[in-house]
């Protein structure tokens, strides 16, 4: 009998659609609770953060220009790539602890998450859109434009849905996102980056760091071309010093720490508008 | 002023305009004002005051209240109290009338207020009379209409009103700021400590006026005045819920750096270089009045100020001269004559910021333009400036100067003057002129601030929501938008 | 010549909003309204004119400054051609200056050879300023060179009698082209430009005037020539004829202040200027009763 030898898996970081291992060679041991083996994580360097930056200011100004039909459409097939590996999500959320029939129910709301906000890609701006009736003679109106570049810390507990109802709401919007994936488990994300790089998201779009928040949280909130940092780690510290840093641009800060994105609330346009500037045009009405 | 008075001479040839003074005999100014607080005008427990000063005269107007530690507590408690015990709990609609009832009172004392505030800020009759003093009105009115009408603002979401609202606002439009701040903070049933800025306090002080004439709940809206100390300890009072800030970018960074940790909301209106982009295809004296509206409107002390001037080359030196032909018929003066465009500097603080960036345009290499005016012995004045021949690497076109000096630039595509517009920390506003839609709306789309004024500039209207990306801050006021400072969602943090 | 320049009108209207907020006292109101009627074209342009009437017209103009010495005489007055050697008569030994009406007024629809013989029966009558009107017709259906060539050889007729062009502003629906017959009329030999012939309803507005005065501006800076203004039409209050010379002041400086290069047409503004002289002189309102209405 020839029994074949399993291949293990390399995870690597998502960096401006490539699949790239960290510069700075670390790693991060994250062992499997089931059966003591382990995985070794790419430790991401802030350099691994700042060229991440550097790759979502640039696939920016192109997302951005994508007409909304066309970010839902590359949404919605993210949704179909996931649905179509939902089994290995099943058994990665499996393996991180969870029971079988939590993993189905999570997988099946994330599939359902992505196609919601697919849903709202080209109708959230006519809801949050209007024409002011000003009392000169002028036509005015008001619409969301994507704040720019967004920093993610994402959820640490809620490793796949939790990660997916961050960064889409971001990036439906037109935004471009930077997330650094659960410190505890970020199988999932790591993961989900071979579903983004098989669903015509653009490169630099989503990058995907796995690392230790402690060591990327200051490059996060302080980096001088990010726009707005989206928090959702629950450390009072952690929020303090993200506060602090983002003085340093005036970047928006969100904090998503309480939210249970098991609740079928935890999803609507607000999150999307909470990475979107709202820009007002005037223009002389006359002949 | 009497002395440049004489100078207008009438001949045979030449036509000058008479002075034409507003008359100030029935505005009451009081020698001394005290701090609004719990309804009542109390004396600072500091026991200290300060002088606020016609900056057209450097005469003593009146002294003013320095709310200290103590002072600022007594009125976080007095908005507290108002909040739990009457404020969030009566009926929206009977909200709302209270604010109405403000925007009649600022309407019926609209010219003695318009006079009192180009006697404290120096910002020409003319304006503060036909654009501050209707504003605010204009504010307290449209969002006295939204009290109770908060459910139809965030369609699927209910909201509630967040507790006491800090609020400093800055010198360049005082009582229009303060009705920025209060009139959405109160339609949506918060309270209000509300601190003007320094040099120019007394319409806050006069809005305290018609606010205690209003019967409004006492409490409801506390007015303290002081320096920037008075700020700090406001935005650092753990009983306050909410800062709302409109200053500068320097300032706004250490406000959020001291609200970290804290559970304090904030919304930030800050500086800003606006690009006013020309193209060759504009109706060129259209433009050229564009820009003088876009930079020399309020002394350019305007945030929104359209200090950077993008012309397309073939129009370039038809626009300069043009400019500079208008430059010269700008009257500056007094500024209660009805005839006066550009007003006095509001403080000799701000005077020597602005002549340090004029010895620095000039040291760097600048053309400088003046227009050509007798100034006023006493008193700040800076006659309205342009700089040709710099570039974007030049202080003068990458810092906010808040006064009257265009930094001019040329392009030939479009795509050049975009990457240059938006090659600044900042985003509050821009302009763009041409005759041609599409381009109007690639370039206004294109360009990374909150507010475009394509074929006009530096217009607004309470319906209309104002306020920067990036650094120039967060949130916006005016319009719909501007509610959301002041509410939070239920069940959401 | 391409005649290509455009013009907001809300920008224009804010423009004229803030020159009309100029607020004109004392000493430099009691400039403004001398300076007025110095400029005015007294005009009577009615199909039931009479030598009486011109007769009686000018016998007012002449001696307006009887009752009020001091006061300028009247620019000149504006009549039919068939009524140009009657006020020539009557205005002998003043300064005021005869000017006709030609070229079909006010509809101009006639040829071109009725139009140059009418300009010349009326310089050969004594006109010394010859007011005519553009066919609008032809400039709306964009033949902009008949228009020009036209207002060439009206001007080669009028020899030295001054031309001024009525762009009849009224039937020209935009700004843009008030704008472009403006140019057009002052590369063609227009000594000065004219709003209004005042038949139709629309005479002189604010943001016409203005338009008008920026192209006169222009064409300065290009040629160095200075060419006149006429608004006409409209225009009865002293009020209304201050702020068009704060107008004229801001666009054009100084050196416009002069009827040599700027004119009201119209009738009933003199006995508001004088009301208005009189009442700056002795402090009280005055009644339109004390002024003759002719």
């Amino acid at each position: 009998m020839n029994t074949s030898m399993h291949i293990n898996k390399t995870y690597k970081l998502y960096i401006d659609g490539k699949f790239s291992r960290t510069e700075s060679g670390r790693y991060m041991k994250w062992v499997n609770p089931n059966n003591d083996q382990t995985i070794n994580f790419c430790r991401s360097s802030r350099k691994d953060y700042r060229n991440a930056v550097q790759s979502s200011r640039n696939a920016f100004n192109k997302w951005n220009n994508f007409s909304g039909y066309n970010r839902g459409q590359i949404l919605y097939r993210i949704a179909e790539m996931l649905d179509s590996r939902k089994e290995q999500f099943i058994s990665e959320l499996m393996v991180q602890g969870k029971s079988k029939k939590q993993s189905k129910q999570e997988v099946s709301m994330s599939i359902d998450r992505l196609v919601y906000y697919a849903g709202w890609s080209d109708k959230f701006q006519q809801i949050f859109s209007r024409v002011n009736p000003v009392s000169t003679p002028h036509y005015n109106f008001s619409t969301p434009e994507p704040s720019g570049v967004v920093s993610i810390i994402a959820p640490k507990d809620s490793y796949l849905l939790g990660f997916i109802s961050v960064i889409v709401p971001a990036i439906i919007g037109g935004n471009t996102v930077v997330v650094l994936a659960s410190e505890n488990n970020p199988l999932c994300a790591i993961s989900f980056s071979e579903v983004l790089h098989s669903s015509d998201v653009p490169n630099g779009v989503i990058n995907i760091l796995s690392g230790f928040t402690n060591e990327l949280i200051d490059h996060f909130s302080s980096h001088m071309d990010v726009n707005t940092v989206i928090n959702c780690g629950l450390d009072l510290k952690d929020t303090e010093l993200i506060q602090k840093n983002s003085a340093v641009n005036i970047k928006r800060v969100i904090n998503y720490g309480a939210i249970d994105w098991m609740n079928h609330d935890s999803q609507d346009p607000y999150f999307i508008m909470d990475c979107q500037e709202i820009k007002t045009t005037w223009h002389p009405i006359g002949y | 002023m009497s002395k440049n008075s004489k100078a207008k001479k009438n001949s045979s040839t030449t036509w000058q305009y008479s002075n034409a003074l507003e008359s100030v005999d029935h505005i009451s100014i009081s020698p001394i004002y005290n701090l609004y607080i719990g309804g009542k005008f109390v004396k600072p427990l500091t026991k200290k005051y300060f002088n606020s000063i016609n900056p057209a005269n450097e005469k003593k107007l009146a002294e003013i209240a320095l709310a200290g530690k103590s002072d600022v507590n007594k009125a976080v408690l007095a908005a507290r109290s108002a909040y739990d015990n009457v404020w969030c709990r009566m009926d929206s609609a009977e909200r709302g009338k209270y604010i109405y009832r403000i925007a009649r009172l600022i309407q019926e004392k609209s010219r003695e207020l318009a006079i009192i505030e180009s006697l404290d800020g120096g910002k020409p009759i003319r304006e503060s009379r036909d654009i501050d003093i209707p504003l605010a009105a204009a504010h307290f009115f449209y969002y006295a209409g939204w009290a109770d009408k908060l459910d139809y603002v965030f369609p699927g979401r209910k909201t509630s009103s967040i507790g006491v609202a800090g609020q400093i606002i800055p010198w360049n439009f005082p009582l229009l700021m303060a009705a920025w701040k209060i009139a959405p903070a109160l339609a949506s049933g918060n309270t209000v400590v509300l601190k003007p800025a320094e040099s120019t306090p007394l319409t806050a002080l006069k809005l305290a006026e018609i606010i205690q004439e209003s019967d409004l709940p006492p409490g409801v809206v506390n007015i303290i005045t002081g320096d920037g100390t008075t700020g700090e300890l406001l935005v650092n009072n753990t009983k306050v819920d909410k800062i709302a800030f409109t200053g500068s970018t320097e300032v706004g960074k250490i406000i959020i750096k001291s609200l970290a940790g804290s559970k304090k909301k904030y919304s930030l209106e800050l500086g800003g270089k606006a690009a006013n982009i020309i193209c060759e295809d504009a109706s060129i004296d259209q433009a050229v009045e564009g820009i003088i509206n876009s930079i020399f409107f309020n002394q350019g002390h305007v945030c929104c100020a359209g200090s950077r001037l993008y012309v397309q080359e073939s129009i370039s030196n038809q626009i300069i001269s043009k400019l500079k032909n208008r430059m010269d018929h700008l009257i500056l003066g007094d500024p209660l004559d009805k005839n006066t465009d550009i007003g006095a500097i509001n403080s000799n603080a701000q005077l020597k910021k602005i002549k340090m960036y004029l010895d620095l345009g000039k040291n760097e290499g600048g053309i400088i333009y003046q227009s050509k005016h007798s100034i006023p012995k006493k008193g700040y004045w800076c006659a309205p400036t342009l700089f040709t021949d710099i570039s974007q690497s030049h202080r003068i076109v990458q810092e906010e100067i808040f006064g009257p000096v265009l930094a001019i630039q040329t392009f030939r595509t479009i795509d050049e003057v975009i990457a240059k517009a938006n090659n600044t920390p900042y985003g509050l506003s821009g302009g763009v002129w041409t005759d041609k839609g599409s381009k109007i709306f690639q370039i206004s789309k294109e360009i990374r601030a909150g507010v475009i004024w394509a074929n006009t500039f530096n217009i607004f209207d309470p319906t209309s929501p104002f306020g920067g990306y990036k650094e120039s801050g967060i949130g916006r006021e005016g319009g719909l938008e501007g509610i959301s400072p002041y509410v939070n969602f239920i069940n959401r943090t | 010549m391409i005649y290509n320049t455009t013009i907001d009108q809300v920008g224009c209207s804010e423009r004229v909003k803030r020159i009309f907020s100029r607020s004109i006292k004392k000493e430099s109101k009691m400039w403004a309204l001398k300076k007025i009627l110095s400029m005015l074209d007294l005009t009577t342009l009615e199909g039931s004119d009479s030598p009486g009437k011109v007769k009686q017209l000018c016998y007012k103009a002449a001696h307006l400054h009887d009752k009020h010495p001091g006061l300028p005489r009247v620019a000149a007055i504006c009549v039919y051609p068939n009524m140009v050697s009657i006020a020539q008569e009557s205005l002998k030994g003043t300064n005021i200056k005869t000017a006709s009406v030609a070229t079909g007024f006010p509809s101009g629809m006639t040829n071109l050879r009725a139009k140059l013989d009418e300009v010349k029966y009326a310089v050969n009558e004594g006109a010394e300023e010859v007011d005519m009107v553009i066919s609008r017709g032809h400039f709306l259906s964009g033949e902009l060179n008949y228009v020009s060539d036209e207002i060439a050889k009206v001007k080669e007729a009028c020899g030295n009698a001054k031309l001024k062009v009525i762009l009849e502003t009224g039937e020209l629906c935009t700004l843009d082209n008030v704008r472009k017959a403006s140019d057009l009329a002052m590369d063609s030999g227009a000594d000065f430009i004219k709003t209004s012939t005042g038949k139709i309803t629309e005479s002189a507005t604010p943001i016409v005037v203005l338009t008008m005065l920026e192209a006169i501006r222009d064409n300065y800076h290009l040629t160095g020539k200075k060419i006149g203004m006429k608004p006409a039409g409209g225009i009865s209050k002293s009020k209304l004829a201050i702020q068009y010379l704060v107008m004229v002041r801001e666009t054009l400086g100084n050196d416009w202040l002069t009827p040599d290069l700027f004119r009201f047409g119209a009738s009933s503004l003199a006995n508001d200027v004088l009301m208005q002289i009189i009442k700056q002189g002795q402090g009280n309102y005055q009644s339109s009763n004390y002024f003759s209405l002719d």
